[in-house]
């Protein structure tokens, strides 16, 4: 394809793109939130025209636009983020939902699973195909996914961030998987934020820049900086952080803590002033630790001291009052109330601080509350008065932080903070940690992201089958250790 | 492949259907004791035939449900296609065809009205349906000032008797107007959505309506015919009540909606969308009818048949909502 460009009121979204995709080639496309990654797919997809003067070649035959059934004929198959199954439906109906379009016909199901079975064969899965899809883990849901748009026949398989909620072994299943589809002809592109699965992954890379195409580059001619580099136009660099900045007083600590079939026999201390890093793979046990600490999932066994004094914990009510905040992982489910305004979401913690005669909330107090906190953490928002899904997603990161920060935590827990956040964010939040660890807090942050626990942390944690395996000083470790810790 | 009807019994066994189905049979024992009249043929043709008209409405309801959505106003839709449809028949007469193709096509009407609204301008399906459910029972109240009709033409007074047969002594059975109509509606509604593709497309639209669209299925399309089954079931129901009641009251069936969301709930359709099975509205009806006939069996006063309804949906949707949660922590310490 070539000269894409495609306006949105005005904006442009994508300007003067060109894009050439090879047959059995592993693509990755890259840039930050707002790049035109995926308004580039939705053109290739069908689901949005260019506008007049682009070009779409597919296998030599020229196209002035494309619609879904096109592009669909022609191979082309996305798999969104949010995977676009029917989680009520059986593997089978998913995979061969081909079988449920066109006009009112009666349904095969002996057909439907023996395609299904076939397709899985391709890829060498083995589900029940009367199985639904609701049981599936996510990593299943997504090989599914891969079955249902190779069953339709793909020739041009786009994945947008199809790595965000797999672990790390899941993730190497799915990279042999692609070089799989690769040997049969397929073209892959991929969508990442994560740059080091791009560059282990990719041939090539087109990096994306405010609507406009920075580069085509040979995945082996650059490394994760320039790449970073090539993103946002500015130069991040990772460091070490400064042993010496974890100093104080010993804040929470743990005691041969367990839960049942959860985690076991974890003892840590968390510091003032210190980051701890706490990284693992899912299952792990490390959120189901975080959830005790935070009052939420209460340990059967062991001790929590806060300060010296054994404390117990039954609810998130009794962490809060005492001065544990956490921040969920999942951040648009579990941390923020999507359709009300950010005002409403960053007072949710404190509102019986603003209370002001007669028990009702004192506007002027929350207006003040809300400036200070907007302010603070740089939330780039024309009026809190805004919903909080109409921020992009690293300043609703900020925004769950604020909410979280306005009650004065002494422990944070953070739990893959960074996750679905462009670069230059990720950097403001890095930043923001810093900050509070200056302030005294005491930081937990769980993340899946090795690079992200060594470089922010102080000292670094890594779970395994619900053990504390190991607790290392950051300047004491290197990426190629803790990656063994995590995966041994 | 006897592995696979192990696996499949398996998943029966743990399925909504299964303990409904323990349940219905438990208390059909237990009835059965209490008092002989429960178990008897007359019985069960009578349960037949006065559930039909909750049944044919339930299987419409069911549908919209998996669909995704819920429509409450086709109480009033078959009070309306009833007073129309057997006005017309007195006044220039009609045969079986004409007067179920005039309720039907009122009903589906009514349906695809609901549907519009609900598609064109997005909004919720339940507040359109309370909307419409006033406007369609609000007219025919104003303009019929709440008049009954009792004269119906004779042939559909008499009704239909077919395969009659002897049972006991003195007593003759056979397949009514009432019955044939609920049988037919399972069926159709059976194979509607579990052998075509248009209703595999209905359970996935109320699965993941966002996946639809980009699959590019003709998400309106499918509302529009959805809410005209609901409309065509209403018809069909409300033709079969006034040949039972022998009479057309306008004011009768506005009000027996719950009765029909209480049998679709029960019988384990989500008000989510994309969950429920013929099979189990069947049963879901079946105990409605089970325990609401009990009551008068029993001989306890049947202004206790409110309660026990709903004290049976809280404990059957308290036990699925328990047993998912069991399945959901043994899963996760595997």
């Amino acid at each position: 394809m070539s000269g894409i460009s495609k306006r949105f009121g005005g904006v442009h979204a994508l300007r003067d793109v060109d894009l050439t995709l090879e047959v059995g080639e592993v693509h990755c496309l890259v840039g930050e939130n707002g790049s035109g990654k995926s308004t580039l797919i939705k053109i290739i997809s069908g689901v949005e025209a260019a506008e007049p003067g682009g070009r779409i070649t597919i296998s030599g035959k020229e196209y002035p636009r494309l619609n879904p059934v096109y592009s669909t004929q022609c191979g082309i198959q996305v798999i969104y983020q949010d995977l676009s199954l029917f989680p009520n439906l059986t593997v089978a109906e998913n995979i061969a939902m081909a079988h449920h379009l066109g006009g009112l016909h009666s349904v095969n199901w002996a057909s439907m699973r023996a395609t299904a079975k076939a397709t899985m064969a391709r890829v060498g899965v083995e589900f029940d195909p009367d199985a639904k899809v609701s049981e599936l883990s996510i990593a299943g849901r997504q090989l599914v996914a891969i079955c249902r748009a190779l069953a339709a026949d793909a020739k041009l398989l786009i994945m947008d961030e199809p790595t965000a909620s797999l672990t790390r072994h899941e993730v190497n299943a799915l990279i042999a998987l692609v070089s799989e589809l690769k040997r049969a002809g397929i073209c892959v592109v991929f969508v990442s934020h994560r740059l080091d699965e791009v560059l282990e992954i990719a041939e090539r890379v087109t990096v994306l820049r405010d609507g406009a195409k920075v580069g085509t580059f040979a995945a082996d001619t650059i490394d994760g900086r320039k790449l970073s580099h090539l993103m946002t136009g500015k130069s991040f660099e990772y460091q070490v952080q400064a042993p010496e900045l974890a100093a104080g007083p010993v804040v929470l600590e743990v005691k041969d803590l367990g839960r049942q079939g959860e985690y076991e026999d974890v003892s840590l201390q968390l510091r003032a002033g210190e980051v701890v890093g706490l990284t693992g793979l899912l299952g792990s046990g490390r959120t189901e630790l975080a959830l005790s600490l935070f009052g939420m999932k209460p340990p059967d066994r062991g001790t929590i001291l806060l300060d010296g004094q054994p404390i117990e914990l039954r609810t998130n009510a009794e962490a809060i009052h005492r001065g544990i905040a956490y921040v969920s992982e999942d951040r648009l489910t579990l941390g923020l109330i999507l359709n009300q305004s950010v005002t409403a979401n960053i007072t949710l913690t404190v509102l019986e601080h603003l209370v002001g005669a007669l028990g009702l909330i004192a506007a002027r107090a929350r207006q003040s509350h809300v400036a200070r906190w907007v302010a603070e953490l740089g939330i780039k928002v024309s009026n809190p008065a805004n919903a909080v899904k109409t921020l992009s997603g690293g300043n609703q990161q900020r925004v769950v932080l604020a909410k979280w920060m306005a009650t004065g935590p002494r422990v944070l827990i953070l739990d893959s903070p960074t996750v679905g956040v462009d670069i230059s964010a990720k950097d403001g939040i890095y930043e923001i940690i810093r900050r509070l660890a200056r302030d005294g807090v005491a930081v937990l942050m769980i993340s899946d992201e090795i690079p992200e626990v060594l470089y922010h942390s102080h000292r670094v944690l890594v779970m395994r089958e619900g053990r504390l395996t190991t607790d290392v000083a950051a300047a004491a470790t290197s990426e190629d250790a803790l990656r063994q810790a995590v995966n041994a | 492949m006897p592995e696979v009807r192990v696996a499949s019994f398996d998943r029966f066994r743990r399925s909504h259907e299964f303990w409904l189905l323990m349940v219905i049979l438990g208390l059909c024992a237990s009835l059965g004791f209490a008092n002989a009249q429960f178990l008897t043929m007359q019985n069960l043709f009578d349960l037949l035939t006065s559930y039909a008209f909750v049944g044919i409405l339930a299987l419409g309801l069911l549908v919209v449900l998996i669909a995704g959505g819920i429509d409450i106003s086709f109480t009033a839709t078959a009070s309306v296609a009833q007073y129309v449809t057997l006005s017309l028949a007195n006044a220039y007469g009609a045969n079986w065809i004409s007067v179920f193709a005039i309720a039907i096509g009122i009903g589906g009407a009514l349906g695809a009205l609901n549907a519009i609204f609900i598609q064109k301008l997005r909004i919720p399906s339940i507040i359109v349906s309370v909307a419409t459910l006033n406007i369609f029972y609000g007219l025919l109240i104003f303009f019929t000032g709440g008049k009954y009709i009792y004269s119906l033409p004779d042939w559909f007074a008499t009704g239909i008797f077919w395969f009659e047969f002897e049972w006991g002594k003195d007593s003759s059975y056979g397949v009514n107007l009432q019955i044939l109509a609920l049988a037919l509606a399972f069926l159709v509604t059976w194979l509607l959505l579990n052998r075509t593709n248009i209703g595999r497309q209905i359970y996935a639209m109320g699965g993941n309506a966002d996946a639809a669209q980009r699959l590019g299925f003709h998400v309106f399309g499918l509302n529009i015919l959805v809410y005209c089954y609901m409309g065509v079931m209403a018809g069909i129901a409300s033709l079969i009540q006034a040949q039972l009641a022998q009479s057309v009251a306008p004011t009768v069936l506005v009000g027996k909606e719950l009765d029909v969301v209480a049998a679709v709930v029960l019988g384990g359709a989500s008000l989510m969308g994309g969950v429920g099975t013929v099979f189990g509205t069947f049963l879901g009806l079946t105990l409605l009818a089970v325990l609401q006939n009990g009551i008068v069996l029993l001989g306890v006063s049947s202004y206790w048949s409110p309660f026990f309804v709903g004290l049976v949906i809280l404990i059957s949707v308290s036990a699925t909502a328990w047993s998912q949660r069991e399945r959901r922590t043994r899963s996760a310490r595997q």
